[in-house]
């Protein structure tokens, strides 16, 4: 802060303490009996008031807060631009604090995290903390049991829409995710979704509209196929998903025609500035760890 | 006619009761969402984040603050000797302020909202909320201007205290900008909105929660007791030295975040410091009634001022230990907060305008004392029960999550996710119901004792 208002906080912090310390001094001074007979003379609606001393401990209690407030002021910051004489910051308590943790788990983590991700899943101290960081940081969207909700995938089974190796696992962590189903309304029109949507449809499941599954298969294979892929089995590259299976992200309601008219927008976002290196490299081997306990 | 405008005050003591139950039933209400969360119905309106500003919002502004307009007004015309100013300005600011609070009641549920903790009410409610306190204003310092009494009474120090802050800090904390008749963007961006933000809450519960219900105190403590008032001497030093010191905590709300450091350690300073200041309205009221202890036994009138006093020097001094960083980074964000201000709400603020509503009702309603001091007795018990299972179940709540939070493990994770913290707290939030239930049911047992005075023979018009 500039110099003026340096010194105007310091200046108002210490004429307030002198002003309080004025204030005991001034009222205190005159030494008065504490009895019935004392009062101020003055009477309202039959209340009356007494000059009776103020309490000795009340008054000690008061100075030693005064007394308290310089010595904190000076060993902290708080007057102005002054550092005081301690040399402490939220910041720099942050980072000691900060090391002390990191310092633990670089400690801990060497034990396991350079080994081949097959040994790190394999190793239950390295999963109880990865769990843990699951907990802590991915159970909000995906639910304590990693099983998801609508919109938020599954981690905890063997469907994958960026891909279920280790590496592709790690790098959604890390880089986040951006699934973006573009709005076709625009080009298929209201029938066209009804079509597509339709032969989106029988890919998993039967009892389809004859005639509008094979008018929708020719829009698919126009529109959709660049990302879906021709058989419909979806892309790992661009988390698109795989639409014969009978898993649904967003579910299997009219959200399908819902979302192929106005589009979806999926976020997972980055963790890399979040989470350090080992530890993204921690839950993604939970997560990968998941899908590996029924095979 | 009576030399005084008791109308007025009537109007807020039945206004005070009843916001009261209505404060209290929707407290109840969320406190019961948190334990079973089925409560919400799924009703937008219903869910706890519209219904726990509405809640704040009515016991604060609208229980406590019929409760402070209402005695007030009885207060400066009895320790003046004349009548209020002007009854035509005292009724619009009664009927204004129902206004204002039927306005929020009418936004907040359904999200009308400035998002501003305890200034929720949307730019509209806030200026006509402005216009009325600029009438209550005028319709005080009017009475005190034409007083026929030559001093000014302690009480009204600090009722005056009070009126003249909040002022302030109400038209500080909203400059905003409207955008359209709900919506408007404040002024102020970053920390320093935050700090203005703070600066009013805290100043909130320093001028409205804590001067105003002091100025109840000096009148109604020594009007019960029949005992004259323990130190003049100490009223003028903990008066000024309160109202001073009260404008610096507010920092204390922000401690670590990204308000600067100096700031931080001046909020927590004051704070400290503000323990002495706020404990000697404590002591007036508490040797004020020395020499008159045996009424504890007899009239529970007194017990209860006796406990609302209590109750406001563990909170005061509560908070200044809460201020500190190091208790700081533990008690904040948890539910030991919600415990410290129920300590102050429910054992200070509420206890206090309950017993000086059973002092005033008889008066008002010319009757020679409540209709049953038994049911004073009941709802003494009930509601002192109530609170002390509520911040008890909180504070252990609190504890208990800021450590689980804090907690890491020899290999450097937290041991515990947010999760199962709250898990942990479930058996409390169903103890904290149970408490404010027991409060809300004590409050109905006094509605019920008031409507029961007010109908009860007449024992012939006061003068």
């Amino acid at each position: 802060m500039s110099n003026f208002w340096h010194w105007t906080v310091i200046i108002i912090v210490v004429l307030h303490m002198l002003a309080y310390l004025w204030l005991l001094f001034a009222t205190s001074k005159k030494k008065v009996a504490k009895n019935d007979e004392n009062t101020t003379g003055h009477e309202w609606d039959g209340i009356v008031e007494l000059d009776s001393p103020m309490p000795r401990w009340w008054l000690w209690l008061f100075v030693g807060t005064i007394i308290f407030a310089g010595a904190y002021l000076y060993a902290y910051p708080g007057l102005g631009n002054y550092e005081g004489s301690l040399g402490w910051t939220q910041h720099n308590q942050f980072e000691a604090n900060y090391k002390k943790v990191t310092d633990a788990r670089n400690k801990s983590f060497a034990a396991f995290i350079d080994k081949p991700i097959d040994e790190m899943i394999a190793d239950k101290n390295a999963m109880l903390i990865g769990g843990r960081i699951f907990a802590n940081n991915c159970a909000l969207c995906h639910g304590s049991d990693a099983q998801g909700a609508t919109g938020f995938p599954n981690l905890a089974d063997d469907d994958w829409n960026w891909g279920g190796e280790f590496e592709q696992v790690l790098t959604s962590v890390k880089q986040g995710r951006n699934g973006i189903m573009p709005a076709l309304g625009p080009a298929l029109g209201e029938d066209g979704v009804k079509q597509v949507a339709a032969y989106v449809r029988s890919l998993s499941s039967g009892g389809q509209d004859a005639a509008l599954v094979a008018e929708g298969q020719g829009k698919f294979a126009m529109f959709c196929v660049a990302c879906h892929g021709p058989d419909g089995k979806g892309n790992d590259l661009f988390g698109a998903p795989d639409l014969t299976d009978d898993v649904w992200l967003h579910g299997s309601s009219d959200i399908i025609e819902t979302a192929m008219y106005e589009g979806l927008n999926g976020q997972m976002p980055a963790h890399a500035d979040i989470l350090d290196e080992n530890r993204v490299k921690l839950v993604a081997a939970y997560v990968y760890s998941l899908s590996q306990k029924d095979k | 006619m009576s030399i005084y405008n008791d109308k007025v005050v009537k109007q807020f003591t039945i206004a005070t009761l009843l916001w009261g139950i209505v404060g209290m039933l929707v407290g109840v209400l969320i406190a019961a969402q948190l334990t079973w969360p089925a409560l919400n119905f799924d009703i937008p309106w219903l869910t706890y984040s519209r219904l726990r500003p509405l809640h704040t919002n009515a016991v604060i502004f609208a229980f406590g603050g019929n409760a402070l307009l209402g005695t007030s007004l009885y207060v400066a015309q009895r320790t003046c000797s004349v009548r209020l100013f002007s009854d035509k300005l005292a009724a619009l600011t009664f009927w204004g302020y129902q206004l204002v609070i039927v306005g929020a009641v009418l936004t907040l549920p359904f999200g009308y909202t400035q998002s501003k903790e305890y200034a929720e009410l949307i730019w509209p409610l806030d200026v006509l909320l402005t216009l009325v306190w600029v009438l209550y204003a005028i319709v005080f310092f009017g009475t005190i201007a034409k007083r026929k009494e030559k001093h000014i009474y302690v009480a009204n120090w600090f009722y005056a205290a009070f009126i003249i802050t909040i002022a302030v800090l109400h038209i500080v904390n909203n400059l905003a900008i409207p955008v359209n008749w709900h919506l408007s963007y404040p002024i102020y961006s970053g920390a320093v909105d935050a700090l203005t933000q703070w600066w009013y809450g805290h100043n909130a519960v320093g001028f409205f929660l804590t001067a105003g219900f002091l100025g109840m105190m000096y009148y109604f403590v020594p009007k019960q007791a029949g005992r004259p008032v323990y130190s003049y001497r100490l009223s003028i030093v903990h008066f000024w030295a309160l109202v001073s010191t009260y404008m610096w905590a507010g920092p204390h709300h922000l401690q670590y975040t990204s308000l600067p450091d100096w700031a931080q350690s001046l909020g927590m300073v004051f704070s400290l410091v503000l323990l002495a200041p706020s404990w000697g309205g404590m002591i007036n009221g508490m040797m004020t009634l020395s020499g008159a202890w045996d009424k504890l036994r007899s009239d529970p009138i007194i017990k209860m001022m006796i406990v609302a006093l209590s109750f406001y020097g563990m909170s005061t001094f509560e908070g200044p230990m809460m201020s500190i960083k190091t208790v700081n980074a533990l008690s904040h964000y948890t539910d030991w907060t919600i415990g410290h201000v129920h300590s102050g709400a429910l054992g200070w603020v509420a206890l206090m305008t309950m017993a000086s509503i059973y002092t005033l009702v008889p008066r008002l309603w010319g009757k020679e004392k409540m209709y049953s001091t038994e049911l004073i007795n009941v709802h003494f018990w009930v509601a002192t029960l109530g609170i002390v299972l509520y911040i008890a179940s909180m504070w252990i709540a609190g504890v208990m999550q800021g450590l689980m939070w804090r907690e890491v493990d020899a290999n450097g994770s937290l041991v515990y996710s947010h999760v199962e913290s709250i898990e942990a707290t479930y058996p409390y939030y169903a103890i904290r119901f149970i408490g404010g239930l027991m409060f809300l049911a004590g409050a109905c047992v006094q509605v019920y004792n008031v409507l029961m005075t007010i109908k009860g023979k007449s024992k012939g018009a006061e003068q």
